[in-house]
């Protein structure tokens, strides 16, 4: 009886310290979002008319093309990300690093360069390639949140079925997809907001034939400063995004379960029989995500006389006539330093968090799952609405923070945070309890276990989430585009400048820009595959 | 505890990309403008030099995005003085009482000929005038020269256009139409556009890169700006008969921290030095008188004579029903 009353008592004290520690990742939160898009939000409302703007049927169409396409386009990158994912996970064949760099590369493209590019082969738009250059943007998500957790999850199971009967994809339903799952559940939350959001698309392959929230968000609060109708359709998107979120979290809930982790080492092993197919798809994976890049190389090299490394040459330069404030090359800089500040921000706000809601739950806390979705919730809200909550109330922060070059890197880690949660917190969660148990039997800490226990197990995980977040922010454009200052903007900044501009040297150095981006971004991900800590024993 | 330090000393951290530029200076003055804006950093440097001022640069989108956060944060303003509302928002910000009054002397020296009206809140810096463009290469010889040309069937799918409710030349070709054909008559004629297959992009990057013949695409009549053609080599020209005037003002704003070093920054704006080279940075041509304009520019970029204009008012009070009927009328 006694003793009863005491356990309940340390899970009380415990689930209040964890909750206490949430504050932390909620401050920053309610700071750098919640704050400035209510605020501006709320300044919408107080001008009246929401009603009028809720009760138009145009309003409602708009609701449901945004989610429509947002889910055409999760569903796609999902079926395409899936075998990238086993490949990289499981599978041990030459070039993968070239295969995991190339993945990512797509994810830091500016939009516009992009929508460009499919134009090329759909030259009217339309909801196909709107759909289809969504999921372009996507599939690294999918692939490396999924491959993450596959890369650690014990292959036993799955060879027990096999030798107990079942065939290859019945082994794959019943055994690996179910632990999977909360990964894939994971990407597909990510992927899905990042569709609802999605506006150089929209804009460039709709034409003005479709739109979205998004992009009416945008147009409403920048164009035609109708502050209440934006605001309207910011509560819509709001309400969408929550209950998106709130099915992803219930659907989570029911899959959890502790699996073994092992090493990716001992895991990979090189494809068999029937595997084969499942390399192929993903190198035809592979292959479409890299069509779209060549156009651009291409596009880079080819000039109305031939071809030329002008575009190159002009990236150590102003651009034509001084068409930048910095060179081509400054501004690649700034943008490995801006990113840089940003993903140790969101890898610090990150970490914390998934630790936090890790703890939470184990403590039992239904709080849990609200601090969850919170911190999902920048994804799915416009970065219009968040810029210009930031104009009327970072003044209040000391300094005045609007014109601070640290917003940027701050608003970057906004975005970078929720994905370095989600690709953590599966492996943290997947932490078997008995090894946590284990060693706090024989003495350990609470501090010194997460040490022993969690970290080794994570570590590859965190490396991984460190290198997607650095690659996120580097392409980072809504929010860096309202925040950056002229004399120190970033590379996809710089594009979005030079392609405004007429004079083909102007649009030859913005392919070669774009290709220089890609070139940064393969290389920071060889790099940090390299940085990858090696192997840290048997579990 | 000791995460929560790591936190903070992170977030000291971001100061690295950060600089020194957040330290307050007896004489900055703070410039906020539209992406477009461009100074040769030299005629910068030597403002900076001979005047004492730090001129620190914040850029805030395009035109429009620019005037509504002046008017979001006029109580508490992000800079002391601002350049790039254009005549399409002008009296926006005016009627918000964005802008302080100024009448710098260097305003009478040209800038006076497109006030937006006489309060001297707001004083010209240049004039960016949006034009048809057409490849005359690919048209051989059958150039149109006007509004009524672009409907003949001659021209059939031959022009690009920007949607004017994502794009600000866009919107300011159907404004041009608008100014021609009078209240009642630009239906009539963008039904007969569109009849004779108007394509319509939603943005000028995608119809100049990608569509106009003379870059990449095969549409030979392009929406773009009259000085366009001098970063063409003469390969394209403007039709001087189908433009629409835009100005871009600046002006000192209201609750300016250092409003005496806010209006010199103004007069250096519209003094020599800067139009000399607006025209190079920002493919404007200057609002002062007696500037020259860049040889290549006086052959293949003149300024139109006489474009098409509407008041500011009327533009501000009807921009949404036209924008709205436009699509109706064109996408419906």
């Amino acid at each position: 009886m006694g003793r009863a009353v005491a356990q309940a008592r340390a899970g009380l004290s415990s689930r209040t310290g964890w909750s206490a520690a949430a504050l932390l990742p909620l401050a920053f939160l309610a700071l750098f979002f919640a704050w400035p898009v209510l605020a501006i939000v709320s300044l919408g409302l107080r001008e009246g008319g929401v009603l009028s703007a809720l009760a138009d049927s145009d309003t409602w169409e708009l609701v449901c093309f945004t989610l429509g396409q947002a889910l055409a386009s999760t569903v796609v990158a999902v079926l395409a990300g899936m075998p990238l994912a086993f490949v990289l996970a499981r599978c041990r064949i030459r070039g993968l690093g070239l295969v995991r760099a190339a993945v990512m590369v797509p994810f830091v493209l500016p939009t516009v360069v992009v929508g460009l590019a499919f134009r090329t082969f759909w030259p009217d738009g339309g909801v196909l390639p709107i759909v289809l250059a969504n999921a372009f943007f996507n599939v690294a998500v999918v692939a490396r949140t999924v491959g993450g957790l596959w890369a650690h999850t014990d292959r036993r199971a799955e060879d027990a079925a096999r030798a107990l009967g079942a065939s290859r994809p019945r082994a794959f339903l019943s055994v690996v997809l179910p632990a999977l799952a909360p990964a894939i559940g994971s990407a597909a939350a990510v992927v899905f907001l990042f569709c609802a959001t999605s506006f150089g698309v929209v804009l460039v392959l709709g034409g003005s034939r479709y739109r979205t929230l998004e992009t009416e968000i945008y147009l409403r609060t920048v164009e035609l400063f109708d502050l209440s109708g934006a605001a309207a359709l910011s509560l819509l998107q709001f309400a969408a995004v929550l209950a998106v979120l709130v099915l992803g979290a219930l659907a989570r809930r029911r899959r959890e379960t502790a699996l073994a982790l092992r090493d990716r080492e001992e895991l990979a092993r090189r494809p068999t029989g029937g595997e084969w197919y499942v390399v192929l798809a993903a190198f035809a994976v592979v292959v479409a995500l890299l069509t779209p890049v060549v156009g651009l190389v291409t596009r880079s090299l080819s000039t109305r006389d031939g071809w030329s490394l002008a575009g190159y040459v002009a990236l150590n330069t102003r651009g034509d006539r001084g068409t930048l404030a910095v060179t081509g090359v400054d501004a690649a800089v700034n943008s490995l330093r801006t990113a840089f500040d940003a993903t140790l921000v969101a890898l610090v706000v990150g970490v914390f968090s998934a630790v936090v809601l890790v703890g939470l739950r184990r403590s039992g806390a239904r709080f849990a799952e609200v601090l969850d979705t919170a911190l999902m919730l920048p994804l799915g809200v416009s970065a219009v609405t968040v810029g210009f909550g930031y104009l009327i109330t970072m003044d209040a922060l000391p300094g005045d923070f609007r014109t601070s070059p640290m917003l940027v890197p701050l608003a970057q880690a906004l975005v970078v945070t929720p994905l370095i949660v989600r690709m953590v917190l599966p492996v943290l969660r997947a932490v078997d309890e008995r090894l946590r148990q284990a060693a706090a039997t024989l003495g350990a800490s609470p501090a010194r276990v997460w040490r022993e226990v969690d970290l080794p197990l994570v570590g590859r995980s965190l490396v991984a989430a460190a290198g997607f977040g650095y690659v996120v922010a580097l392409g980072e454009f809504g929010a860096t585009s309202f925040l950056a200052r002229p004399d120190a903007p970033t590379l996809p900044v710089v594009i979005a400048r030079l392609m405004s501009r007429p004079g083909e040297l102007n649009s030859q150095m913005a392919y070669a820009a774009c290709v220089l981006l890609m070139v940064v971004t393969v290389g920071c991900v060889l790099l940090i595959e390299r940085l990858r800590v090696p192997s840290s024993g048997e579990f | 505890m000791r995460r929560i330090c790591a936190v903070f000393a992170a977030l000291a951290l971001t100061g690295c990309s950060a600089g020194t530029s957040t330290a307050p200076q007896s004489r900055e003055v703070t410039l906020v403008t539209h992406d477009s804006f461009a100074v040769k950093p030299e005629v910068l440097e030597e403002f900076q030099k001979s005047s004492g001022i730090t001129v620190k640069q914040v850029a805030s989108g395009d035109a429009g995005e620019l005037t509504n956060k002046l008017v979001l944060t006029k109580a508490n303003p992000i800079g002391d003085v601002a350049f790039g509302v254009d005549s399409t928002f002008a009296s926006r910000a005016l009627s918000e009482g964005v802008f302080a009054e100024y009448a710098s002397p260097e305003a009478s020296k040209g800038a006076q000929r497109y006030k937006a009206d006489d309060s001297n809140r707001l004083q010209a810096v240049d004039v960016g005038d949006v034009c048809l463009n057409i490849d005359p290469a690919k048209l051989g010889g059958v150039e149109p020269k006007s509004y009524d040309d672009l409907v003949d069937p001659k021209f059939k799918d031959k022009l690009v256009v920007e949607n004017p409710a994502t794009s600000s030349p866009g919107l300011a070709f159907l404004l041009g139409t608008i100014a021609k054909y009078g209240e009642n008559g630009w239906q009539e004629y963008w039904t007969k556009l569109r009849a004779n297959g108007v394509k319509v992009v939603s943005g000028w990057e995608e119809a100049y890169n990608q569509e106009f013949s003379a870059t990449k695409g095969d549409r030979p009549i392009v929406v773009s700006y009259a000085s366009s053609p001098s970063a063409e080599g003469g390969k394209t020209k403007a039709v001087l008969d189908t433009c629409y005037r835009q100005v871009e003002y600046a002006g000192v704003l209201s609750g300016a921290k250092n409003s005496e070093d806010a209006k010199k920054v103004l007069d250096f704006l519209l003094g020599e030095k800067f139009q000399a080279q607006v025209a190079e940075q920002m493919y404007v041509y200057p609002s002062r008188e007696g500037v020259a304009l860049p040889e290549s520019w006086a052959k293949d970029a003149p300024l139109p004579p006489n474009p098409q204009a509407l008041p500011a008012d009327e533009v501000k009070d009807n921009r949404e029903a036209w924008v709205e009927q436009w699509r109706k009328l064109v996408q419906g």
